[in-house]
């Protein structure tokens, strides 16, 4: 296994607090026409940590869960909408450009596509030792020989034979050894690595992460690695940071969270991994549906529409009661379906995203019989988590209101060695919880709700 | 298995013409796909595993030539025309691809998709059938028929991919090729992807020949492995048995370069696949393998049965007679540069 | 670490940066079957076009205004004899030695249009692209302004504008045509800069603390440049045709300056109805036969260098066993 210096262990390097990266997004046709913003995705949502020196973090999360912005967020290359990133006591966020193009010495990256982040029109010379000739560093010779040093330290060896090649000449896995050459030929302080092998063969993925690791020992280096394979971060990173639709849900150590997983999504993320050794695999269950849409995120909690223990207070909504409906429709027969379908006049109305909706009935059918349908739903499975959001249901003429639970916020909790954000691990969530429970059947006379089964680890 | 397979390659080689040389991506390549049954192809870039697919369906770019016999219902496809494969696409063999987005047309609503497949290949159903098979399918994949009328871009990946395979499973093919169809997804949904490829047996009756890079992809959704080297399947046979005792050194290897959660040390397999228009002579893997022999490096080696439907392409595995003495002799092995690897 | 001595030879850097452009177009030697003959017949043409043009003295028996020889006028309208291969004109000039010396105007001005047109056109494109925001936009906009106007009205004006401050020469025709062209130029490498632009190599160069000059210097510069030499050949066929109708007009090169197709072309439109057609055959398929030679290179090069359109060279499959390894046995 590995060795972990311990030497300034403690030492913070880089310090991000209250990160938040929007991104204004184009609407549609005719809302460019009016000159309208569509509105922005929060790719990066109010993050919070710090990267200590000489440790290995890793950003856990799938697409859109914001883990690419944040690292690029993190070395200015891409802007903050609010909050402070400070590298070594420097604040970064809002620095002028020239400032933090000389910071760049110490700060490098590494890209996923080995492919396409070497310019196919340099030499692997020109290219590896372009960052001397732009911080001014060295040139002709020198800078040959400092390019010749930097490709034998990552295992292009011998160097002559590939200094006057081109990117194409080379296979993926000596590609990203000249990336990881070009950026280490500064001596950078921090690293970050954007899923590094994620597109390299699995017989070169270990050497690369294998070579990374040695660098890491011999120039002293501190990695921030971006990646949504749980299996190399457990073996690669210190510390993990779960992501999800741009925000942390789950930060510890990585031997704690492997070992006992705490946030519903990161359970569901270990699950999913598939097993090559076939004594070792075993049945899954999966969260249901896709990461939403980052320009529209559910109420409350992001992933309660996929979690199998939400209840009252995650932020349950018209969105879901759709999913809900759909996935219900996707699984019936043609006729049953067009009967239940009928009973709405416009499923569409449910996107509004509220805790409070007004269905309007279809052609001749009634609020009542809308919400009857609604009701024989809940009793074929009371066990989805979605009816313990819903707080109530009347009819009222055509139209049937669904009121659900109002949200709290999720933040982020101490919970032994790790944070995460979730409300099962929230008491004043779990006893707020409680109390609109006890509300709600005193209100409610037609079913029982079963209580949120919240773990006991 | 006692059912007769769907498929039967034998003898595939595809060729390709490149200004270098000729590259032999798939050479000689023998396969059954039994009905209803999951065979998973693995290999690493460059080892001729989509080339197979697309050979296996005629679907071969410009340059390309193949030879061998290809069975499908007592017919060679090998040598079928251009027409009469696009005849049997679809309804008999479905293709699924990579990147679901750039195979949907975006200007038609999935509905016109689904009309436009069905009444091509069974002109004979009207519109209320078409509705019916399509709702059906797409039911299956889990893909609520609230949506039926939508465009692609309105959907997420993992759904298009879903609406795509639904689409090659709505003619009802008797094989189904799927390429890499999980490699652009989340981890989450590709787990659920696979878990419904897993089940086409049960509800469709449909081979499926799974491309993939990703031996845990294997492990969980496929009955039977074939595992490729430089154009070669080098050991074939149930995942089980494969995947627990493999009796290839390049299986055995590739095991164990894959990190999974289980990982505890690093292993990587030394030197870099070889490349196709001058592979080693012998064994293509003997460059590589830490049990080469002297054999290996001069020989090719021959394909040898196992328990259990298993072959295996390895001298480790005979047969041993008419061998020199000193055949199987450890090889003592070249320096392989770190530089060469990769 | 140890660091090999032969290393230390550092080469001619000069030698590098034309081992890059030449790999840029490395694709031209591999090109194969009806684009080969394209390029090969296009690079013929042109390539005989501008032999004439750099040996027009040598070449043409007269000078392009040359009326007589020894003390005795040429006769006017003279059918094409052993004296005048290509007969004389209305005004006793030899319409061969015309068509030479024409070949040399057009060519000059093509030439001075085009190297006007690309310094001003892809720099422009480059930062508009590499930059986008405000800059982008107003000049998108007084690119597009341009394009909209029929071309060849827009040289008229231009030629016409300048004819009082430059003269009706070289230069007033290759600043008409020039400005035609930029909108092109700015318009194929702005879009080209706007995708290279995404590339990861390009932020890669960002975060090593590039700036932004030396990005689309060192990064942008060379993976857009091979756009231009397709485009700039078709528009050197344009140009000669764009430069012909001004002359045909009467706005392009004075008569006095030098000679021109498409001025003779014009001249001779009088006299075709009088059965006289050497006059005016001639010019015009010179200028067919350039613009032909022109377009046939430019086509053949975009066909091999846009790798949307280039096609995997087709090459015979040797089914053959690899040599050195023995059948297989099954």
């Amino acid at each position: 296994m590995l060795t972990k210096p311990n030497v300034a262990r403690d030492k913070v390097l880089v310090s991000v607090r209250g990160l938040k990266t929007y991104y204004s997004i184009r609407g549609s046709f005719g809302q460019r026409l009016l000159g309208r913003e569509a509105g922005f995705v929060k790719a990066v949502d109010d993050v919070s940590f710090d990267l200590r020196k000489g440790e290995v973090l890793g950003l856990v999360g799938e697409s859109g869960s914001g883990k690419t912005t944040l690292g690029r967020t993190l070395l200015g290359l891409v802007p903050a909408t609010a909050g402070s990133v400070r590298f070594e006591g420097r604040e970064i966020i809002r620095m002028p450009e020239h400032e933090l193009r000389a910071l760049r010495r110490d700060m490098q990256i590494v890209f996923q596509d080995p492919h396409a982040s070497l310019n196919p029109a340099m030499t692997i010379e020109d290219s590896v030792g372009h960052p001397l000739r732009i911080h001014k560093i060295a040139k002709g010779r020198e800078l040959r020989l400092r390019v010749a040093e930097a490709l034998e330290t990552v295992g292009l060896a011998p160097p002559e034979q590939f200094l006057e090649k081109y990117p194409s000449d080379l296979s993926g896995g000596q590609k990203q050894r000249a990336v990881i050459a070009r950026a280490i030929i500064l001596n950078p302080v921090l690293l970050v690595a954007d899923e590094p092998v994620s597109m390299l063969d699995m017989s070169v993925r270990a050497k690369i992460l294998e070579l990374m690791l040695e660098l890491k020992r011999e120039l002293d280096l501190t990695y921030l690695y971006i990646t949504h394979d749980l299996a190399t971060a457990k073996f690669f990173c210190d510390r993990i940071a779960i992501l999800y639709l741009g925000r942390i849900v789950e930060i510890g150590p990585s031997k704690a969270i492997y070992a006992d997983p705490k946030h519903p999504y990161t359970k569901a993320l270990l699950r999913a991994i598939p097993e090559p050794d076939p004594l070792r695999s075993v049945p899954r269950d999966l969260p249901r549906g896709e990461v939403p849409d980052a320009a529209r995120p559910p109420l409350g909690c992001s992933f309660h529409p996929r979690c199998s223990a939400a209840f009252e207070v995650c932020g349950f909504e018209s969105r879901d009661l759709r999913e809900l409906l759909e996935n219900r429709w996707a699984h019936m027969a043609g006729d049953e379906y067009d009967a239940e379908q009928a009973l709405i006049e416009e499923i569409a109305s449910l996107d509004a995203g509220a805790s409070r909706v007004r269905l309007r009935a279809g052609k001749g059918a009634s609020g009542s019989d809308v919400q009857r349908f609604l009701e024989r739903v809940r009793s074929e499975d009371s066990e989805e988590p979605f009816w313990r959001g819903v707080r109530r249901m009347s009819a009222d003429g055509e139209n049937v209101e669904i009121e659900w639970h109002e949200p709290i916020e999720p933040r982020l909790l101490d919970v032994g060695p790790v944070q995460v954000e979730c409300h099962l691990y929230d008491e004043d969530a779990l006893a707020e919880a409680e109390s609109r429970r006890v509300g709600a059947s005193l209100k409610t006379t037609l079913d029982e709700q079963s209580p949120p089964n919240v773990s006991s680890d | 298995m006692t059912s007769s397979p769907v498929v039967s390659v034998r003898d595939l080689r595809v060729y390709y013409g490149t200004l270098r040389g000729t590259v032999r991506a798939v050479d000689r390549v023998s396969l059954d796909i039994e009905a209803g049954q999951v065979l998973g192809v693995v290999g690493e870039s460059g080892c001729g595993k989509s080339t197979l697919g697309r050979g296996i369906l005629g679907l071969l770019p410009e340059g390309a030539v193949s030879d061998g016999e290809v069975l499908y219902e007592g017919r060679n496809l090998v040598g079928t025309s251009p027409r009469e494969l696009r005849r049997l696409r679809g309804p008999d063999l479905g293709l699924i691809f990579q990147e679901p987005m750039t195979r949907l047309n975006p200007l038609m609503r999935i509905e016109e998709h689904f009309s436009e497949t069905l009444t091509q290949h069974e002109p004979n159903l009207d519109d209320r059938q078409v509705r019916r098979r399509s709702l059906e399918t797409l039911g299956r994949m889990g893909i609520p028929p609230t949506r039926f009328r939508q465009y692609p871009h309105e959907f997420s990946g993992g759904m298009r991919q879903r609406i795509m395979i639904a689409l090659a499973l709505v003619l009802r093919p008797k094989l189904l090729i799927a390429d890499e169809p999980t490699s652009s997804l989340d981890v989450i949904v590709e787990a659920q992807i696979l878990s419904m490829l897993a089940d086409l047996q049960e509800n469709f009756g449909t081979a499926l020949l799974l491309i993939t890079h990703n031996l845990g992809i294997v492990a969980e959704a496929c009955d039977r492995v074939a595992v490729m080297y430089a154009g070669q399947i080098v050991e074939e046979g149930a995942t089980r048995d494969v995947f627990s005792e493999p009796a290839h050194p390049y299986t055995r290897e590739l095991l164990r370069s894959t990190i999974s959660l289980a990982t505890t040390e690093l292993h990587s397999i030394p030197g870099a696949p070889p490349n196709l228009i001058d592979p080693p002579a012998g064994c293509r893997f003997h460059p590589r393998c830490p049990n080469a022999m002297h054999v290996c490096a001069t020989k090719n080696p021959v394909e040898q049965g196992l328990d259990g439907g298993r072959r295996v392409l390895c001298w480790l595995h005979g047969p041993a007679d008419d061998l020199s003495e000193g055949a199987l002799s450890p090889l003592e092995r070249e320096e392989i540069q770190v530089a060469d690897e990769a | 670490m140890a660091v090999p001595a032969r290393a230390e030879s550092a080469p001619a850097p000069r030698r590098k940066r034309l081992s890059g452009l030449r790999r840029a177009f490395s694709p031209v030697t591999e090109a194969r079957g009806m684009t080969r003959t394209m390029l090969w017949l296009g690079a013929g043409i042109t390539i005989a076009f501008v032999l004439i043009a750099l040996l027009a003295s040598v070449i043409a028996p007269y000078d392009f205004d040359t009326f007589q020889a020894n003390g005795q006028r040429f006769a006017q309208l003279e059918p094409p004899s052993s004296d005048h291969l290509m007969g004389t004109n209305v005004q006793s000039t030899d319409v061969f030695s015309r068509i030479v010396w024409g070949t040399r105007t057009e060519l000059k001005v093509v030439f001075v249009s085009l190297l006007l047109s690309i310094t001003i056109g892809v720099p422009l494109g480059l930062f508009s692209g590499y930059f986008g925001g405000k800059l982008d936009r107003v000049l998108v906009l007084v690119m597009d302004a341009l394009l909209v106007f029929p071309f060849l009205l827009l040289a008229i004006v231009i030629a016409f504008l300048l004819a009082d401050k430059v003269g009706q020469g070289i230069l007033t025709a290759a600043i008409a045509i020039t400005v035609v062209y930029i909108p092109l130029y700015f318009r194929v490498v702005r879009n080209h800069t706007i995708s290279i632009r995404e590339e990861p190599f390009v932020e890669a160069a960002r975060a090593l603390g590039a700036r932004p000059l030396t990005i689309i210097r060192k990064y942008v510069f060379f993976n857009v440049v091979q756009n231009v030499p397709p485009l700039a050949t078709l528009n050197a066929a344009d140009a000669i045709l764009t430069l012909a109708a001004l002359g045909f007009l009467g706005y392009g090169i004075q008569p006095t300056d030098g000679a021109e197709w498409g001025y003779d072309v014009n001249r001779a439109v009088s006299d075709a109805a009088s059965g006289i057609w050497w006059t005016g055959l001639f010019p015009g398929f010179a200028i067919v036969l350039l613009v032909v030679g022109l377009t046939l290179l430019g086509e053949g090069l975009s066909e091999t260098i846009n790798p949307v359109l280039r096609k995997r060279p087709k090459v015979d499959v040797d089914m053959a066993p690899p040599s050195g390894v023995e059948a297989q046995t099954r």
